[in-house]
């Protein structure tokens, strides 16, 4: 026991003390903020109103169109050609040019830009006239746009799970985040910190420390060493990343939040000043509009914000922690097994395709028992020791029965046992046979030697 | 109990062959006793099951009077043939990892390292990573951590392969001076001077089993052919009832040497005044073979037929 936890430490601290894994615990919080900073900021900065000049030969549109987030329109007349001499001066974005024939020939209207026109601006401009040629239209044939609006009506559904004793709002989508990146994290670090276990067994069989190590310890008190070992590496890399992510989003969601709020206040002025010069009832419809999508907006945030709450955290984070732990333990020992049984980085190919199948297809699975969390695929494939850590985390922010859990961990913890069973087989052997290539016949050999 | 180590009928399969059939051994204390064999004969075999890294199928091992045990580990120090350091690795840090694996705590690692480090001169490797020294250098430090914790029985397998003449010399000298202090070695090699040089006692395993054991001595008497080396001036011609000739070739001047066989039942004074009757003796010896003949007789089975 002591000399395990001395290869622990030598393990544990070895790799703790090298410059890659400071830096990748330093660099990857702030990568991932980077880029959320980057998505962040081009998405505000092209938040950018855009001033859009209208030629209306045919009339019918002046002063019908509604300023939006991103559009603000200016009706002028005039002479289409004159008005595009006069455009390439000014700062505007966009020159728009309504034919006279327009509701007989829709797709005559031109939009003129200097620098090439963006397609969301095209879609905007398109929108806007297609809606009041829609107007126009249903006019003549005596519907009125607040009769069309009140048809239509904005379906929201909540959804709630039923338990024994109470109901529980639950949201599908905050469920399915939560699932999906558990179980992605899980996937990651199975792969990430597997590769590691393979690769320091490889170490210690290639530069031929191992006759040496295993004279004064178990060939299995190596190979757990150092599997444990490397998964505290895991957890402490997790850890500080979650410490670190924490600190970087703190202070750069205090930074966001103020300019978000600044900017909308900008927004909903620039919005009400384009109001005023709408005619009373487009204003009033535009208002209503604009009222019910705030309303919309922190109404679905809040949602969530709320099914967050009622989701099992608690059994989220615990089992998290039991399926990656597991997780580890069965494919890390597969992974140390396929260390000692090769002499070279190169040779490791025939026998990883096998162990990384099941991890891969884990994760194609998680996306349709996402759709169907409680079905029968979703079922077996979370009690597979070879598949639940991640699809079981998949499913967990859905609602499992209690008794599915406990028997899918059993049947990982046997899994696992397993696993480290046959790999510690194969690892004695492997780990002192030099100079031959292995194939996977001769491993299962290796598996029914006598001690 | 005068023996550190005990192997009694020790049998050991693999899958397709057999590695080790009905071996028995025993190594007395204070002794540098050699293994021998050629490649593959199943010294590695052995020496595992010693190490107790791996079991044998079939017989027991004694060490010093009681049955090999997982215990007994702190008490055998082993430099494999295919050895090697954590590359990536600082000196010091890998000794005191080494030593505390076997048993010592950190502060009588340190304490022993300190020694060591003097005795050898290599004060300034502590915090050099290993990557970074020689190979010969390597094998130094692979040396101290066979040695470090006083093991009992020490097991080299092939330790001067790597070492320059020099390092050679050093090495073997800390050998005979770790047995001064009361260790027993057993000592794999193929290099049969070193065995003639440092061994008590050979035992040569071939093809998996044992075919030759005893003090280096007793097998170079077991292996001797009974001929002796003559150089003298004059005509030597054959007496029948004392010798034959078996060689005979000019050396410089009128100087002749032969190589003479005695015959069975006659003795080497016999020989000595049939040949001072002939010809003016200038040397005479008796033809004692070295390790390397012996080896090489005994794994090609002509041994001592011809006594």
């Amino acid at each position: 026991m002591k000399n395990i936890l001395l290869i622990i430490q030598r393990e544990y601290l070895t790799r703790v003390k090298k410059k890659s894994f400071i830096v990748m615990t330093i660099l990857g919080p702030l990568m991932i903020a980077g880029m959320w900073g980057i998505i962040i900021w081009t998405s505000m900065s092209s938040i950018d109103q855009k001033d859009i000049q209208i030629v209306d030969d045919s009339g019918l549109f002046v002063g019908k169109f509604p300023a939006s987030e991103s559009f603000r329109y200016e009706f002028i007349e005039g002479d289409i050609d004159s008005m595009k001499a006069a455009f390439k001066g000014s700062d505007k974005d966009a020159l728009v040019y309504i034919p006279r024939e327009i509701l007989i020939n829709p797709k005559t209207v031109k939009i003129f830009a200097e620098k090439g026109v963006p397609l969301e601006l095209q879609s905007g401009v398109e929108r806007a006239i297609e809606r009041e040629i829609e107007s126009i239209k249903l006019t003549e044939a005596g519907i009125t746009r607040s009769v069309l609006e009140d048809a239509k009506m904005d379906v929201e559904s909540q959804t709630i799970s039923l338990k024994e004793d109470s109901e529980e709002k639950s949201s599908a989508a905050a469920a399915s985040i939560i699932g999906i990146a558990s179980a992605f994290l899980i996937y990651m670090s199975v792969f990430i910190y597997g590769a590691q276990v393979m690769r320091g067994v490889m170490e210690e069989k290639t530069s031929r420390i191992v006759e040496v190590i295993i004279s004064s310890v178990r060939p299995f008190q190596l190979m757990i060493g150092k599997i444990v070992g490397v998964a505290l590496v895991g957890l402490t890399q997790f850890t500080l990343w979650i410490v670190l992510s924490i600190g970087i989003f703190s202070v750069g969601s205090m930074f966001i939040k103020d300019k978000l709020s600044a900017m909308s206040q900008q927004m909903t002025q620039a919005q009400m000043e384009q109001l005023e010069q709408l005619p009373p009832d487009a204003r009033q419809m535009a208002e209503q509009q604009m009222q019910s999508s705030m309303a919309g907006n922190t109404g679905a945030i809040g949602d969530i914000m709320g099914a967050l709450e009622t989701l099992p955290v608690a059994t989220i984070i615990i089992c998290f922690i039991i399926y990656f732990i597991g997780g580890y333990l069965l494919y890390s020992a597969l992974f140390g097994a396929v260390g000692s049984a090769v002499d070279s980085e190169t040779d490791t190919q025939q026998f990883m395709l096998p162990i990384t199948i099941p991890i891969i297809a884990s994760i194609i699975f998680a996306q349709f028992v996402m759709r169907d969390p409680n079905g029968s695929l979703a079922f077996w494939t979370s009690m597979i020791p070879f598949t639940s850590p991640i699809i079981m985390m998949v499913r967990i922010p859905f609602g499992v029965p209690f008794w599915q859990i406990a028997l899918s961990i059993s049947l990982l913890v046997a899994g696992f046992i397993f696993t480290t069973w046959i790999a510690a087989r194969i690892y004695r052997v492997g780990i002192l046979m030099y100079g031959k290539k292995v194939s996977w016949r001769e491993l299962s050999k290796w598996v029914f030697y006598k001690g | 109990m005068n023996n550190i180590l005990e192997v009694h009928n020790i049998v050991k399969h693999y899958a397709a062959h057999t590695a080790l059939d009905d071996v028995s051994l025993s190594v007395a204390k204070g002794q540098i006793f050699g293994l021998l064999g050629p490649n593959g004969a199943g010294k590695t075999s052995l020496i595992r099951i010693i190490n107790q890294i791996t079991g044998p199928d079939k017989g027991r091992i004694i060490f010093d009077g009681e049955r090999l045990q997982e215990k007994h580990i702190a008490q055998i120090g082993y430099l494999p043939e295919e050895r090697g350091l954590y590359k990536k690795m600082k000196v010091g840090e890998q000794l005191l990892y080494l030593a505390r694996l076997k048993g010592l705590s950190k502060a009588e690692a340190m304490d022993k390292l300190k020694i060591w480090f003097i005795k050898f001169d290599i004060k300034t490797w502590w915090d050099k990573s290993v990557e970074d020294l020689s190979k010969g250098m390597q094998q130094k430090i692979q040396f101290v951590a066979t040695v470090l914790h006083d093991p009992k029985l020490i097991i080299l397998d092939e330790p001067f392969s790597g070492f320059d003449p020099i390092n050679a010399n050093l090495i073997k000298d800390e050998i005979l001076e770790l047995r001064e202090k009361g260790a027993s070695i057993i000592f794999s090699t193929h290099r049969m001077e070193s065995v003639e040089e440092l061994c008590d006692h050979v035992a040569l395993i071939h093809q998996s089993k044992k075919i030759l054991d005893g003090s280096k001595k007793q097998l170079k008497e077991q292996f001797k052919n009974n001929t002796y080396t003559v150089e003298f001036n004059g005509t030597l011609s054959v007496d029948e009832d004392v010798f034959t000739i078996q060689e005979i070739k000019p050396l410089e001047g009128t100087v002749q040497r032969a190589i003479l066989r005695l015959q069975p039942n006659t003795s080497v004074n016999q020989l000595i005044n049939s040949v001072m009757n002939q010809v003016d003796l200038r040397l005479f010896s008796e033809n004692i073979p070295n390790m390397n003949e012996v080896f090489i007789r005994a794994v090609s089975g002509q041994s001592n037929l011809s006594a």
